[in-house]
């Protein structure tokens, strides 16, 4: 009895986790403007509440899901019983519905993690971050509960089996890429939670940029591994080979990926120096409005990328409303309490505090751009000015020279000192890593293929030249130590991740350099017997056969794959599937990764002679784009293991002492 | 770069994803210029039908027509803009990935080098502020104040 | 003061962005205008769907205002949107078929099943006539004047509200 009842529980968790986040919002709110700690007080049991019973509510959902109930609408819509039960579990976040509640479920352990790891910090700031964490929750939950409830029953008509979950996400890549996603967008709700906080309670100084600081880098670092997962999953999934295709649902995530690596960046000198305070409260206010705006544009069916919504506009002005009232509020609440005067903190051309700024602006233009074209062909058409449409090679067009330039200054970033720097010891430092990083950035490509190609070089050159000056400066850090191990241990784990977070950007651009500019493919017949040569492999299809998977049915190829210098031989198994349950015919490509090349065959059409159509590529340094995702993101984690930030978290209040302790830390000897 | 192809992904919200590989289909050149000019083209045009895929990725049947029409055009001789006007021609300036540079996009190419420009200047504006800025941070109050503060201190 | 009148510009900017999402809202953003609005109708040579010898071409479409209806057996809209075309039809208004991507024997069976408003069948199997057309999906139809010149598109399925309040009143106004 009770376990058909189990989707009626997780509704009326749901509001119940509802009145929970009203009362966080209003109570704390309340108590810090007047100053009561027993309002303030409630903060923090609400917080908890609200969490337990959203993931109460999430998992009655999935157990529907993992006990096949197809009398819920999302389940039935979603899920098959046939569906492997992992898919069954994953397949809760693959559709909008649960995926909100998956939205929900993060946005309060996020919301519980900032209340839970904020003791030290003055009451009232812990009071304002609830609340704010409490709104932004009510606004979601009443997201769900008016537009998108996942538990619907289909009653009294229910299905005797579900639709099945589609086929593309029926995948590994499904599995970990939206949580990860989710995760990064929601985890600037905290930043964007702390940065209000300080402007409504006036507490605008170097405290709160080391109290957000942590919270940037792991929502950052989630985002950044999403959106590597994303790309890596488009690139095996959709059978093209193609790792970054610029369609508006990706944008949606680079937008706040740009502005939160901006935020990390920022946050860094108004901690260090006190200089950007305003800018850097606006950066964290714009990195999660940010986040909102892709889930508006993702969502509403505004965009050709997606309709799945467009059948129910409620949806989508629900979230411009909620969109709307936030960011609105928030840049009100900006414009009426930014600090104003700023503390005049010198700086020359040459000094880091010089570079970081370059380095915020560049990041902003590309944000704009991004946001432009993504929005251009919406504005001309709302103009009368006829349809248009931007892809690849407006994006590629400008998103290529701007990386380029920030490149540029990115290899003089880490190696600047805050304040000034006389130019000769700029050259002095860079002169050695410049030159190497040129000509290895010509002769690499040469050695490597025999074949010189200009953007190859120029993204090597880029990548020696951020990771070389580096070095340098590792060395030179290292060389006051009594030894190299023993100043190699001196440095802070801060400064480790800004070297990880660098490299990160390092590898993953030799990635975009190598794969697009060496890659190559041919799209070939194949019968058994066929033999095919291409970039030093040797490709024969020794047969084909059929197979039946758990939902599918397939056309498999089985290929012998020679490589031809080393003599070695594996097997190579691209399929075509056809899906019972929706009759979805799928690519599903075989690939042999990696470090320095991947093979990837995806099958074609059945030529019915015998023989199919096969695209066969070969693609270097292809895993170098998300193995760099993977470094930065590392590099981001293991800033904030550093002990500062938890001595500091612990201790509250900025200290001069530790202020100090810093400052003599960053200053390159 | 060779690949770079566009596609619809509502990478988990929709139900109406159909991205099977499309265009994997056997063409004949007699030269790789012209394969490479072919592949170039069919990936910087966007299906008319589809949510947001090229034609080259396409699997729907007016992809399959225009990848057909690109293929006879490039076989006739044709140059790529007149291969660009004649699809242009039937099916808008919807279709092209690469938009124009006209009077309505002059905002779209002119804006991100515009941003430029103004970030150029207000680097130096904030910098040219901030070198100068350590002889005027202390304000006469603020001087009084350390002054009394140094006395102090000393006096203790 | 002023700075901070400044700043309030932002919140401000940004309901102007709202009011523009807003209004997309209301937008289908897979509509789109035929690119060969006000454009003469493609040369084209064909024969008809009934009779393969009886051979036909652009002049057609001249010395009346024509409703071209692009159609097929493949097509479920096509079906469903006939008795809307036959009534069409009964105005008076000239209705000419383009027979797209079909065989003779499927075309011939579906008008002789669902009704047959058209005084001509352009037969275009290779659905070549619908490639100049820009047609990338049946059914679409156009509104063709008397001088030959495209003058009002519909794509998709014909509903019996647009009859009256689209179609209807586009013939009279180029008629």
């Amino acid at each position: 009895m009770l376990i058909k009842m189990i989707p009626e529980l997780g509704h009326f968790a749901l509001i119940i986790a509802l009145l929970m986040a009203v009362v966080q919002t209003i109570m704390p709110l309340a108590g810090a403007t007047t100053r009561r700690p027993l309002w303030m007080a409630y903060g923090h049991p609400m917080a908890v509440g609200q969490f337990l019973f959203i993931a109460l509510a999430y998992l009655c959902l999935t157990t529907s899901y993992a006990v096949d109930d197809f009398s819920v609408a999302n389940v039935a819509n979603n899920s098959n019983s046939l569906l492997p039960w992992y898919y069954k579990l994953s397949a809760v976040w693959g559709n909008h519905e649960g995926s909100v509640l998956l939205w929900s479920l993060m946005l309060a352990g996020w919301g519980y993690a900032a209340s839970r790891f904020s003791a030290g910090l003055p009451r009232d700031m812990i009071a304002r971050v609830q609340g704010i964490m409490g709104f932004i929750s009510v606004g979601f939950l009443l997201f769900i509960l008016l537009t998108s409830n996942p538990f619907a029953r289909l009653l009294p008509n229910v299905p005797h089996d579900g639709a099945d979950l589609n086929p593309l996400l029926q995948d590994v890549g499904l599995i970990v890429h939206p949580p990860m996603l989710y995760m990064g967008y929601v985890g600037f709700s905290v930043v964007f939670a702390f940065a209000i906080a300080a402007l409504l309670g006036g507490r605008l100084d170097a405290a709160w940029t080391r109290w957000a600081r942590p919270w940037t880098n792991i929502a950052w670092a989630f985002l950044t591994v999403g959106i590597a997962l994303g790309s890596w999953w488009a690139y095996y999934e959709l059978g093209w080979g193609g790792w970054w295709f610029w369609d508006p649902v990706e944008n949606a995530s680079l937008l706040p990926w740009l502005t939160g690596t901006a935020l990390i960046h920022s946050l860094a000198v108004t901690e260090k120096r006190g200089s950007f305070k305003s800018w850097t409260v606006l950066l964290a206010i714009f990195t999660f409005s940010l986040s909102l705006m892709g889930t508006f544009l993702v969502r509403s069916g505004v965009l050709t990328s997606v309709h799945a919504f467009a059948n129910d506009p409620s949806r989508g002005l629900f979230i411009l409303v909620l969109l709307a009232i936030t960011v609105t509020l928030s840049l009100g609440i900006f414009a009426l309490r930014a600090p104003r005067v700023s503390h005049h903190v010198s700086f020359s051309w040459l000094s880091r505090d010089a570079l970081l700024l370059v380095n915020n602006i560049l990041l902003v233009i590309m944000t704009v751009t991004i946001l432009l074209g993504t929005l251009y062909p919406l504005i001309l058409d709302s103009l009368g000015l006829g349809k248009i449409s931007v892809g690849p090679p407006y994006f590629n067009a400008l998103f290529v020279p701007l990386t380029v330039i920030m490149c540029i200054f990115m290899g003089l970033g880490p190696v600047a000192r805050w304040k000034r720097m006389a130019p000769r010891e700029v050259i002095g430092k860079l002169w050695l890593a410049g030159g190497a990083a040129l000509t290895l950035g010509v002769v690499l490509p040469l050695i490597y293929r025999g074949e010189w190609n200009l953007w190859a070089s120029l993204g090597i050159v880029a990548a020696l030249w951020i990771v070389l000056p580096m070095m340098r400066d590792l060395v030179d850090k290292t060389r006051h130590g009594t030894t190299r191990l023993a100043g190699l241990r001196k440095l802070s784990l801060a400064y480790w991740g800004m070297v990880l977070g660098h490299l990160g950007i390092a590898v993953t651009i030799v990635g975009v350099a190598v794969v697009s500019n060496y890659a190559s493919e041919r799209t070939v017949r194949m019968a058994p017997g066929t033999t095919v040569e291409i970039a030093g492999y040797r490709f024969t299809m020794n047969e084909l056969v059929s197979r039946r998977g758990a939902n599918f049915i397939a056309d498999t190829a089985v290929l012998d794959v020679h490589n031809i210098d080393s003599g070695r031989h594996f097997q190579m198994r691209p399929e075509k599937r056809f899906y019972l349950a929706t009759g979805m015919p799928m690519t599903q490509v075989a690939l042999r990764p990696g470090l320095l090349r991947d093979l990837y065959v995806a099958m074609g059409e059945d030529l019915k002679d015998g023989s199919w159509a096969m695209r066969i590529q070969y693609k270097p340094f292809v895993r170098w784009l998300w193995l760099g995702g993977l470094l930065m993101a590392l590099g981001g984690v293991l800033a904030i293991i550093d002990k500062r930030y938890r001595r500091t978290q612990a201790a509250g209040h900025a200290q001069p002492a530790s202020r100090q302790h810093i400052e003599a830390q960053e200053v390159t000897p | 770069m060779a690949l770079i192809r566009t596609l619809t992904v509502a990478i988990l919200f929709t139900l109406t994803l159909s991205a099977v590989a499309g265009g994997i289909e056997i063409r004949e050149f007699d030269n790789p210029v012209l394969a490479q000019r072919y592949d170039d083209l069919t990936a910087s045009m966007r299906c008319p039908l589809c949510e947001n895929q090229a034609i080259g990725d396409s699997d729907s049947p007016i992809s399959a027509d225009m990848r057909e029409r690109v293929y006879q055009l490039l076989q006739e001789g044709r140059a790529d803009s007149e291969i660009v006007d004649h699809m242009v021609a039937r099916f808008g300036d919807y279709i092209l990935y690469n938009p124009r540079l006209e009077r309505r996009t002059y905002l779209l190419w002119g804006l991100p080098i515009g941003l430029g420009v103004i970030g150029c200047l207000i680097v130096m504006l904030i910098v040219r502020a901030r070198r100068n800025a350590s002889a005027k941070a202390l304000s006469a109050d603020e001087r009084a104040r350390l002054n009394a503060l140094l006395e102090r201190q000393r006096s203790s | 003061m002023n700075r901070r009148r400044l700043l309030l510009l932002l919140p401000l900017g940004f309901l102007l962005v709202a009011l523009f999402f807003y209004q997309r809202l209301q937008h289908d953003p897979s509509a789109r205008d035929s690119a060969l609005m006000a454009r003469e109708f493609p040369v084209f040579e064909a024969t008809t769907l009934r009779d393969a010898n009886r051979h036909v071409d652009q002049t057609l479409l001249q010395d009346d205002v024509t409703l071209v209806n692009v159609w097929g057996e493949w097509c479920p809209a096509c079906k469903q949107e006939m008795p809307q075309l036959l009534e069409l039809a009964e105005h008076g208004i000239r209705m000419v078929g383009v027979n797209y991507r079909d065989t003779r024997e499927k075309g011939m069976s579906f008008l002789n099943e669902y009704g047959d408003p058209f005084t001509v069948n352009i037969f275009d199997p290779e659905g070549s006539l619908g490639f100049d057309l820009g047609v990338y999906g049946a059914p679409e139809t156009f509104l063709v004047d008397a001088d030959g010149i495209i003058r009002y598109h519909h794509k998709g399925y014909i509903s019996p509200e647009d009859v009256t309040e689209r179609i209807l009143p586009e013939v009279a106004k180029w008629r």
